[in-house]
């Protein structure tokens, strides 16, 4: 295998790398330049939809055939949203991204904004990520005074203004139309779709809301050229007419228990395995894995044997998880509880369930309650059945809410408890001898907060 | 008594000068002295700039409670109520997004370090959970508390995206990576320039 060369991550470790001087001296903003001085918005779409980019922030949704679905000949506005609320537990390549090289991101975003025909990109920013805000902010003076930004861009009819509007430290800011809502000065209550964003979308307007490592793919897409793109990842599997294929490289953040965390750039494809050993110097302490989260925290969880899954949009639903999500991969060695795990997992879901759907509140809400209970010493085999009855009803798919938060919720409980069920059981049996086979109902430990 | 943002002397109840302000007021007098209590002509003068970017008033409620909580490290009843004014919205309308994001102090200012101690799956993996448990301890307060000399306030934070340096802490605007309970302690004594 030919040694991969990073490119989203090209400008890290780069000195004044955030800086245009070196955007530029890496080929930076010539395509944008030679996409003003010759290209319509339609050959921009055209690019973005031949290229095979799916959306890096978690969905995989196709990103030109997104931008398609907006009215044509709008009279406008159209507002084009930028998710920078990166807060899937696990992930943190958009922080990269933002931090080191923040141009790449901003030409990202005018070429999609001159696709789009919108004149106005919001880029909504999670509060966590002060340095990011800093260096986006500076990049964005220095687009402005280098004429990327502003009135008739390069003497063209084309204008676009970028501002920066910064969340308050909410989960469900990432979901795109509970962006739009926060964005709107509400509480982030996601909307029932349709409408979908690109019909009404911030301020009743059509708008698309695109991720950050996305912005930064359409920049390099019109640099390096659509083959280029093309030649990297997974093609789409014949025998399914559906699968848009996995294309393109892929910012992987590697974290938890290995000797090497940090955000690695590498083909879609990559296995959880090659991930752990080649970037990031095998589990730590010299410790066996038990179980990998393919793509943050709501993806589910691999289990030792399922290491060798390829890590594109297609790999891990294969071995029962979501998906890919954000591609943060979190590794947990064998000598972690997954009780322990768990609890965690639903304390964090508990937490940022927004509130507005009854079965994602409370179904989040009691799964903590009960995994409270379990670690306490007092849980029973039919806590088991309970949490996996929660997981099997609340979410998008079965139907109960309206937004995926609680799909987010439940996967990790049911991979969790069908792949490691044994051990759940083990500690049942061990922490409460004299009550893990009682059914009466008893009552939760405590209440706990939510948003 | 009750003084002005200014430090003049200020006849009315808080709440009751910013409950009657009407729609708008904040914009109306820029050149006189701040009608508001906790709001000061500074804070307006923010608000205001950022106006422009927007289609309606209503999307610089976040805006707006960032730039008072910046300064005040909490936003109090009466000043939703001023931002409300200033804002041309019901105050509940306000209040309702800010309760929704239990990010901004109302009962009272948070310390002048805040410390964002991050406990999700890969902070917690390398010790996150029992890092939160030491400073807590050493300091003698629960989670979310504030030192008795106000100099720190602790929190407990979702995935703080630092996930290459875990468990790590957000303090104000520093990122503090690969915490031990000895280096946070540490860290957190120290006096750091204000969140922005």
């Amino acid at each position: 295998m030919t040694p991969f060369k990073p490119v989203l991550l090209e400008a890290v470790g780069v000195p004044d790398g955030h800086t245009i001087a070196s955007y530029k001296s890496r080929g930076g903003y010539a395509p944008l330049e030679a996409t003003l001085a010759g290209k319509q918005p339609a050959d921009v779409i055209e690019m973005v939809k031949s290229s095979g980019l799916r959306g890096r922030g978690g969905a995989g949704f196709p990103t030109g055939l997104k931008w398609t679905f907006l009215p044509k000949d709008h009279p406008g506005p159209i507002y084009l949203c930028i998710n920078a609320d990166e807060s899937e537990p696990g992930t943190f390549n958009n922080r990269i991204l933002m931090e080191d090289d923040p141009h790449q991101v901003i030409e990202g975003i005018i070429l999609s904004s001159f696709a789009t025909r919108a004149s106005t990109a919001y880029l909504y920013l999670r509060y966590e990520y002060p340095k990011s805000w800093h260096r986006l902010q500076a990049a964005i003076d220095e687009a402005y005074a280098a004429g990327y930004l502003g009135k008739n861009i390069r003497g063209t009819t084309f204008s676009l203004d970028i501002y920066l509007h910064r969340g308050a430290a909410a989960y469900i800011c990432g979901e795109e139309t509970g962006l739009i809502e926060s964005l709107e000065g509400k509480r982030a209550w996601p909307r029932i779709k349709p409408p979908f964003p690109a019909i009404e979308g911030l301020f009743r307007k059509p708008t698309v809301v695109n991720n950050i490592e996305t912005m930064a793919c359409v920049a390099q897409i019109a640099r390096r050229g659509v083959d280029w793109f093309k030649s990297i990842g997974v093609p789409a599997d014949p025998a399914n007419p559906r699968d848009p294929g996995s294309y393109g490289p892929k910012l992987y953040c590697l974290s938890g228990h290995v000797e090497k965390p940090g955000c690695y750039e590498a083909p879609l494809g990559i296995t959880a395995r090659e991930l752990i050993d080649r970037f990031g110097g095998g589990v730590w302490k010299g410790r066996k894995a038990k179980a990998v989260i393919p793509g943050g925290i709501s993806m589910g969880l691999m289990t030792a044997s399922e290491l060798d899954t390829p890590l594109d949009f297609a790999g891990p639903g294969k071995v029962g998880c979501l998906g890919l999500g954000t591609a943060a991969v979190v590794v947990i060695d064998d000598q972690t509880s997954i009780v322990d795990f768990l609890h965690n997992s639903a304390r964090f879901f508990a937490h940022e369930s927004c509130g507005q759907c009854t079965p994602c509140r409370e179904g989040t809400s009691w799964s903590l309650r009960i995994l409270e209970r379990i670690k306490a010493g007092k849980g029973r085999l039919k806590d088991l059945d309970i949490l996996l009855e929660l997981g099997n009803t609340m979410g998008m798919m079965p139907g109960s809410t309206i937004c995926g938060l609680a799909d987010g919720a439940a996967w990790p409980m049911k991979n969790a408890i069908k792949k490691f069920r044994g051990e759940f059981e083990d500690y049942i049996k061990r922490t409460n001898p004299s009550g893990w086979m009682v059914t009466d109902p008893v009552p939760a430990l405590q209440i706990v907060g939510a948003h | 008594m009750i003084k002005n943002g200014d430090g003049s002397d200020f006849p009315v109840a808080a709440g009751d000068t910013a409950l009657a302000g009407a729609a708008g007021q904040g914009a109306a007098q820029k050149s006189l002295p701040s009608p508001f209590f906790h709001l000061t002509d500074e804070m307006v003068a923010k608000i205001e700039a950022l106006a422009p970017r927007y289609p309606n008033r209503r999307a610089l409620t976040l805006p707006a409670l960032h730039i008072v909580n910046a300064e005040l490290r909490h936003v109090p009843l009466g000043a939703v109520a001023e931002i409300a004014a200033v804002l041309g919205l019901a105050p509940a309308e306000v209040q309702d997004t800010l309760t929704f994001y239990q990010f901004f102090h109302q009962e009272k200012p948070h310390g002048t370090v805040r410390a964002f101690v991050c406990r999700s799956v890969s902070c917690a993996l390398r010790g996150g959970d029992h890092l939160l448990e030491h400073l807590c301890k050493t300091h003698g307060i629960e989670p979310y508390g504030t030192t008795p000399d106000g100099a720190l306030t602790i929190e407990p934070a979702e995935c703080l995206g630092a996930c290459d340096f875990a468990p790590c802490i957000l303090a104000n605007d520093d990122l503090l990576k690969d915490m031990t309970p000895e280096t946070a302690t540490a860290e957190l004594k120290k006096p750091r320039a204000r969140a922005t």
